[in-house]
C-alpha cells in the first residue's frame, strides 16, 4: 500500500459518482450511488485491512501531502480514531442510499449527488491533516445538507433548513479566528505539528472556547441543541441517518484532535463547564424525550443524551473515558442510524410519526419487531451491544474525574432505558388500535438488507469491541500522555488493590497506576 | 520634453484612448447598425490594452515625473478591470436587442470610463487621481440613464449624478486642503510632510478625501446611491458598476491610503475599520428584505466592499494583498452572478428581476440554478467555494495584524450576511416552481457564466498564482 493515494482515491470515487448523478436519470443515479458508495466501503476494508495496529506503528498512516493550495496543502493521513469513524462513515452510506432507494421519487439524480458529495466531505473531515483542509471539509457539509433537508425534508423543511445552517454556521466561525491566530502563532498548518505545539496556556481558553462554539454546536450539547430536533425531524430518513451517524461525530472528532490535544490545559480549566453541560444534557434531554409524540424528535433527544455521555467521556481525560467516548460514539452512529431506519420503515406505510398512531405491530411486523427490539435494547446500552461497551468505559472514566458526574450520568442510562422501553411499548405491543397500522406488511427484502448488517455490527461490537478499540489504543495512549500534566486530579482517590496471584513488581506498577489517576 | 518610457508606462491607456475614438467615430457614422463590429472591436481593444500591461510595468514604475504610475498593484487591478469591462461588453448585446435598438456608444462609454479607471488605479498625485475619477465618473453618468426613454434609468442617472458631484466636492475640498498644508499634491510629497506628525489641518483634508472615495466605493456611510443606481440602470451596466468602477475605487483608496496617508496610518485606520463594519453590517442587514435582485445585489456590494476594506485596515502588506485578492474573486463572482440574472427573462424575453420570479428555477433550468447558487453560496463565503478564500485572506491579514477583535466581528456579522444569499438558494430550490422563464439563454451568458462558476468552483487551484500577483502588487505600494 505504500505511497498508494487510497484516502484520495477514497474521496474521487464518490466526487466522481456525484458528478455523474447529476446528470443521470432517476434509476441509474440510484445505482450509481449504491455501486459507488459500495466501492467506497470496498476501499474502506481495504484500508482497515492495510492499517497497522500495532503500537511500534507510526500513528500517522496512508500520509499524503501534496502543496497545490498555496497557503495550505492537500495533506491527508489517518490515525486509528479516524480510521474507526471513516469505517463508520462508509459502512453507513451504502445503507443511507438504500433506504433512499423508493422513498425518494423526485429530484434522484440531484439527491444521490448531495449524498455522494456528502460521503467526500464526511471522509475529507477525518483525513485532512491541514487546518484549513479540515475546516474547508467541516464546513463545506453544510451546502450539501442543507439542499438535503430543504429540498426532500417534510412540512417545515425550510425553517429547519436555515436553523442547521445559520447554528452550525455561527459556530464554526469562530472557529475560524482561532484557527488563523494559532497558525500565525506557531507557523505551521499541519494538525499533527499543531497537536504538539504547546500555546500559551492565557490564550489557550480563548481558542478552546473558539473551537467549542463550533464543535459544541455539532455535537450538539446543551443549551445549543435545538437546531438537531428540527433537522432531524424534517430531514428524510437517509438524512436523518446521516446527520445522527456521521455529522454529530465530527463534533466529538474535533474535540478529540483539535481541543484536547492543542489546548489540554484550557480543556482542564474548562472541564466543569463541558461536564455541568453534559449533565443538564442527560437528564434534561431525557426527560424530554420521555414526553415526545414523534418518534423522531424522540430519537433525535435522545442522540442529544448520548452525546452528552460522549463529552464526559472525553473530559475524563483518561483512557478509559475517552476510549469509551470513541465506542459510544461508533455505536450510537450504528444504533440511532438503525433507528432512524426503523422509523422510516413504518413511516414510509403510514406516512405519519405520531406515536399514537401505531401500536401493536409486533402482531403484523414480527421481523420488524424483532429488530426494532435489539436496535431498542441497543439504545439503552443492554451488556452485549455496542453501547454497552461505550457508555460503561465512559462512566468509569468519568468516575475516576468525578464522581458526581459520574452519578448523574449513569441516570442517563436509567432514563434512557425509560424512554426507549415507554417507546417500544407504544409501537410494538398493546393493542392494534389502529386499523390501517394493523395491517401494514412486514420488512420487505430490501428493509432487511439494510437493517441486518446495522444489527450483526451492533452485536460484534457489543460482543467483541477490541477489534474496534485496538486500532485506537496507541493513539488514545499517546492522547492521554499528552493530556497527563493537566488532567484534573479526581475525587474518587481510586485505589487499585493488589491483585492476589501477582508478584511484588506487579503491585507496584498498579498502585502506581492508580496513583497517576487521583 | 516627454520621454518615451513615461508615453511605454500609459501605453494601455493610449490604447485605449485611440481605440476609444476611433470607435466613437465609427459609431457616430455607422449608426446603430455598427454596433455588433463595435462590440467585438471595444473588446479586443481593452485585450490589447491588457496585453500593453506588460510594456507599461517594465517601464514603470514612475512616470511623467510621479503623476502617474505603472507598477505591479496598477497592472494587478488594471487586468481586473479591462476583464469585468470586456465581460459587462459582451453581456449587454443580448440586453439592449430586446427593445431592438443596441447602441454602439455603449461599448465605447466604457472604453472611456476605462481610461478613467486606469488612471485612478495608477494615479501618483491628487490632480491625477481627480482627473481619472471624474473620467470614470461622467462615463458612468451617462451609463446609468443609458435608456434614456426609461423613467427608472433617467432617475438612476439624474441621482448618481447629483450624488456624485457632491462626493466629487468633497473630495476635490479634501485634496485642497491636503494640498494647502503640505504644500504639494503629488502622493510622496504629502507621504513626506506628515512623516513629522499629522497637523489637524492634514487630518480634516485626509477625512474628506477618504469621505470622497467611500462614496465611489459605496461604503456605509456615503453608499444610499448604490441601490436605486444598481436597481434604474440596465442591467448590463449594473454588472459594470458592480465590477470594474468598484476595483478602481477600492484599488484607489488603497493606493491614497497607504502611499500618501501612509504616516498617518494609525489615524485613517479607525476610519478605515468604522466604514468597514459598517457596510458589512447595513449591506448585510438592509438586503434582507429586498424583493428586487438587482437591489439585492447592491446590498451585497456594499456588503463584500466592507469585507475587502478589512484588508485595508490591517494596514499591512499582507493586508493589501488580501484586498486585492478580495477584488479578483469578488469580480468573479459578480460577473457570474449578474450573467445569471440577465437570463431573468419571461417566456416573452422581457427581462424580470423579482426575487420571487426564481421560485423553481432549480426545476425549469437546472444549470442557470446550480451557477446562481455556486455563486450565491460563494458569495456568502461558504467553503469550499471561491468565496470563502477571499474572506479567508482578509481576515487572516486582520488577525496577523493583531486584529483579532475586529476579524471575530467580521466574520460573525458574515453569518448574518448568509441569510439572504441562502433566501436565493430557497427560492430556487425549495420552492414550488413559479412561471418558467426563456428556455435558453445566449451562448455568450453561457459562456462567461460557466467559465466564472468553473473559476469559483476550483478557484483553490490558482491559490499560487493569486497569492504570487497580490504579493506583487502589494509590495508595490510599501
Amino acid at each position: 500500500m505504500d505511497g498508494f493515494p487510497i484516502l484520495s482515491l477514497m474521496m474521487a470515487v464518490p466526487m466522481a459518482g456525484a458528478i455523474a448523478c447529476l446528470f443521470a436519470g432517476a434509476s441509474t443515479a440510484r445505482w450509481i450511488a449504491l455501486l459507488a458508495t459500495l466501492a467506497d466501503l470496498v476501499l474502506g476494508i481495504i484500508l482497515w485491512i492495510n492499517f497497522d495496529q500495532a503500537g511500534s506503528a507510526a500513528q500517522w498512516q496512508f500520509q499524503e501531502y501534496a502543496p497545490i493550495f498555496g497557503r495550505f496543502a492537500w495533506a491527508l493521513g489517518i490515525d486509528g480514531i479516524a480510521l474507526m469513524l471513516i469505517a463508520l462513515t462508509v459502512f453507513l452510506m451504502p445503507i443511507c442510499i438504500g433506504a433512499s432507494w423508493v422513498a425518494i421519487n423526485k429530484r434522484v439524480g440531484e439527491y444521490m449527488a448531495a449524498f455522494l458529495f456528502m460521503e467526500v466531505l464526511m471522509i475529507g473531515v477525518f483525513t485532512a491533516q491541514d487546518l484549513y483542509l479540515f475546516y474547508i471539509m467541516f464546513e463545506a457539509g453544510l451546502i450539501p445538507m442543507y439542499l438535503i433537508i430543504g429540498i426532500w425534508g417534510g412540512a417545515e423543511r425550510i425553517y429547519a433548513s436555515y436553523k442547521f445552517f445559520l447554528y452550525t454556521l455561527l459556530g464554526s466561525v469562530l472557529m475560524l479566528i482561532a484557527m488563523m491566530w494559532m497558525v500565525h502563532e506557531a507557523g505551521t498548518t499541519e494538525i499533527p505539528a499543531l497537536m504538539a505545539y504547546n500555546f500559551n496556556p492565557h490564550v489557550q481558553t480563548w481558542l478552546f472556547l473558539a473551537f467549542f462554539a463550533s464543535f459544541a454546536v455539532k455535537m450538539p450539547m446543551w443549551p445549543v441543541h435545538t437546531w438537531l430536533p428540527d433537522a432531524h425531524v424534517q430531514a428524510p430518513t437517509a438524512g436523518s441517518v446521516i446527520l445522527a451517524g456521521v455529522l454529530l461525530k465530527m463534533g466529538g472528532y474535533g474535540f478529540i484532535r483539535f481541543s484536547l490535544p492543542m489546548f489540554p490545559e484550557a480543556s482542564a480549566q474548562l472541564a466543569p463547564l463541558v461536564w455541568g453541560l453534559s449533565m443538564v444534557a442527560v437528564v434534561y434531554t431525557s426527560l424530554v424525550a420521555l414526553v415526545q409524540s414523534d418518534m423522531k424528535k424522540l430519537i433525535a433527544y435522545s442522540s442529544v443524551a448520548h452525546m452528552a455521555i460522549v463529552t464526559v467521556g472525553l473530559f475524563a481525560f483518561n483512557q478509559s473515558g475517552i476510549e469509551g467516548a470513541m465506542m459510544v460514539m461508533l455505536g450510537h452512529g450504528l444504533v440511532s442510524g438503525a433507528l432512524f431506519l426503523c422509523v422510516g420503515v413504518i413511516y414510509d406505510r403510514l406516512h405519519t410519526r405520531e406515536i399514537n398512531r401505531y401500536g401493536g405491530l409486533s402482531i403484523n411486523m414480527p421481523k420488524y419487531a424483532v429488530l426494532f427490539m435489539l436496535f431498542t435494547m441497543a439504545s439503552v446500552g443492554l451488556p452485549g451491544t455496542s453501547n454497552f461497551v461505550g457508555e460503561f468505559l465512559s462512566l468509569m472514566g468519568i468516575y475516576q474525574a468525578s464522581s458526581w458526574v459520574a452519578l448523574v450520568c449513569t441516570t442517563g442510562i436509567i432514563l434512557g432505558a425509560a424512554y426507549m422501553l415507554y417507546l417500544y411499548r407504544r409501537i410494538c405491543y398493546g393493542e392494534q388500535v389502529n386499523a390501517d397500522a394493523a395491517a401494514m406488511p412486514d420488512l420487505s427484502v430490501r428493509e432487511i438488507a439494510l437493517l441486518a448488517p446495522i444489527a450483526a455490527a451492533v452485536l460484534w461490537m457489543g460482543v467483541y469491541p477490541e477489534s474496534f478499540l485496538a486500532p485506537m489504543r496507541s493513539d488514545i495512549r499517546a492522547l492521554e500522555a499528552r493530556l497527563a500534566p493537566a488532567a484534573p486530579a479526581g475525587d474518587s482517590k481510586i485505589k487499585i488493590g493488589a491483585p492476589k496471584p501477582a508478584g511484588e513488581d506487579h503491585h507496584e506498577e498498579s498502585a502506581a497506576h492508580g496513583e497517576a489517576h487521583s | 520634453m516627454i520621454d518615451h518610457a513615461s508615453l511605454l508606462a500609459v501605453l494601455p491607456e493610449l490604447i485605449l484612448t485611440a481605440g476609444g475614438l476611433v470607435l466613437m467615430l465609427v459609431a457616430a457614422w455607422g449608426g446603430d447598425a455598427s454596433s455588433r463590429v463595435v462590440n467585438l472591436l471595444s473588446v479586443l481593444t481593452l485585450a490589447l490594452a491588457g496585453m500593453a500591461l506588460s510594456t507599461s510595468l517594465a517601464n514603470g514604475p514612475d512616470a511623467f515625473d510621479g503623476l502617474v504610475r505603472a507598477d505591479a498593484f496598477s497592472a494587478f487591478a488594471k487586468a481586473l478591470i479591462y476583464g469585468a469591462a470586456a465581460a459587462a461588453i459582451l453581456l449587454a448585446p443580448r440586453y439592449f436587442s430586446t427593445d431592438g435598438k443596441e447602441r454602439p456608444e455603449y461599448p465605447v462609454l466604457i472604453l472611456f470610463s476605462s481610461i478613467g479607471m486606469g488612471m485612478m488605479v495608477s494615479a501618483g498625485d491628487l490632480l491625477t487621481l481627480y482627473v481619472g475619477l471624474e473620467m470614470q465618473s461622467l462615463a458612468a453618468y451617462v451609463l446609468a440613464s443609458f435608456m434614456r426613454q426609461d423613467v427608472r434609468s433617467s432617475e438612476a442617472g439624474l441621482k448618481y449624478f447629483v450624488l456624485g458631484s457632491l462626493a466629487s466636492g468633497i473630495l476635490l475640498y479634501g485634496a485642497s486642503l491636503l494640498y494647502g498644508f503640505t504644500g504639494t499634491t503629488s502622493f510622496d510629497g504629502i507621504a513626506i510632510a506628515m512623516d513629522d506628525g499629522v497637523s489637524k489641518g492634514e487630518l480634516f483634508g485626509m477625512v474628506f478625501l477618504l469621505a470622497g472615495l467611500a462614496f465611489k466605493m459605496s461604503a456605509v456611510p456615503f453608499h444610499m446611491w448604490t441601490p436605486d443606481v444598481y436597481e434604474g440602470a440596465p442591467t448590463p451596466v449594473t454588472t459594470f458598476f458592480g465590477s470594474a468602477p468598484k476595483v478602481a475605487a477600492v484599488a484607489l483608496a488603497v493606493r491614497v491610503a497607504v502611499e500618501a496617508l501612509g504616516p498617518a496610518g494609525l489615524d485613517w485606520q479607525q476610519i478605515v475599520i468604522f466604514v468597514a463594519l459598517a457596510s458589512i453590517l447595513l449591506g448585510a442587514v438592509a438586503a434582507i428584505g429586498q424583493t428586487n435582485i438587482k437591489r439585492l445585489m447592491a446590498y451585497s456590494s456594499i456588503n463584500n466592499v466592507g469585507f475587502a476594506l478589512i484588508g485595508l485596515a490591517a494596514g499591512t502588506p499582507a493586508g493589501v494583498a488580501a484586498t486585492m485578492s478580495y477584488m479578483a474573486i469578488y469580480v468573479v463572482m459578480t460577473v457570474g452572478a449578474f450573467a445569471c440574472i440577465l437570463q431573468m427573462r419571461d417566456a416573452q424575453g422581457r427581462p424580470v428581476e423579482s426575487i420571487a420570479s426564481l421560485a423553481g428555477l432549480s426545476q425549469s433550468r437546472k444549470g442557470l440554478a446550480a451557477a446562481l447558487a455556486i455563486f450565491m453560496f460563494s458569495m456568502a463565503g461558504i467553503p469550499p467555494l471561491f468565496g470563502f478564500w477571499a474572506k479567508f485572506l482578509v481576515f487572516d491579514a486582520a488577525v496577523a495584524a493583531g486584529m483579532t477583535a475586529l476579524a471575530a466581528f467580521g466574520i460573525a456579522a458574515s453569518v448574518i450576511g448568509a441569510f439572504y444569499y441562502l433566501k436565493i438558494i430557497k427560492t430556487m430550490y425549495f420552492d414550488e416552481p413559479a412561471a418558467a422563464y426563456e428556455a435558453k439563454g445566449g451562448a455568450v451568458e453561457n459562456i462567461i457564466l460557466t467559465a466564472c462558476a468553473v473559476v469559483i468552483v476550483l478557484g483553490y487551484l490558482l491559490n499560487p498564482l493569486l497569492d504570487q500577483a497580490s504579493a506583487a502588487a502589494a509590495a508595490s505600494l510599501f
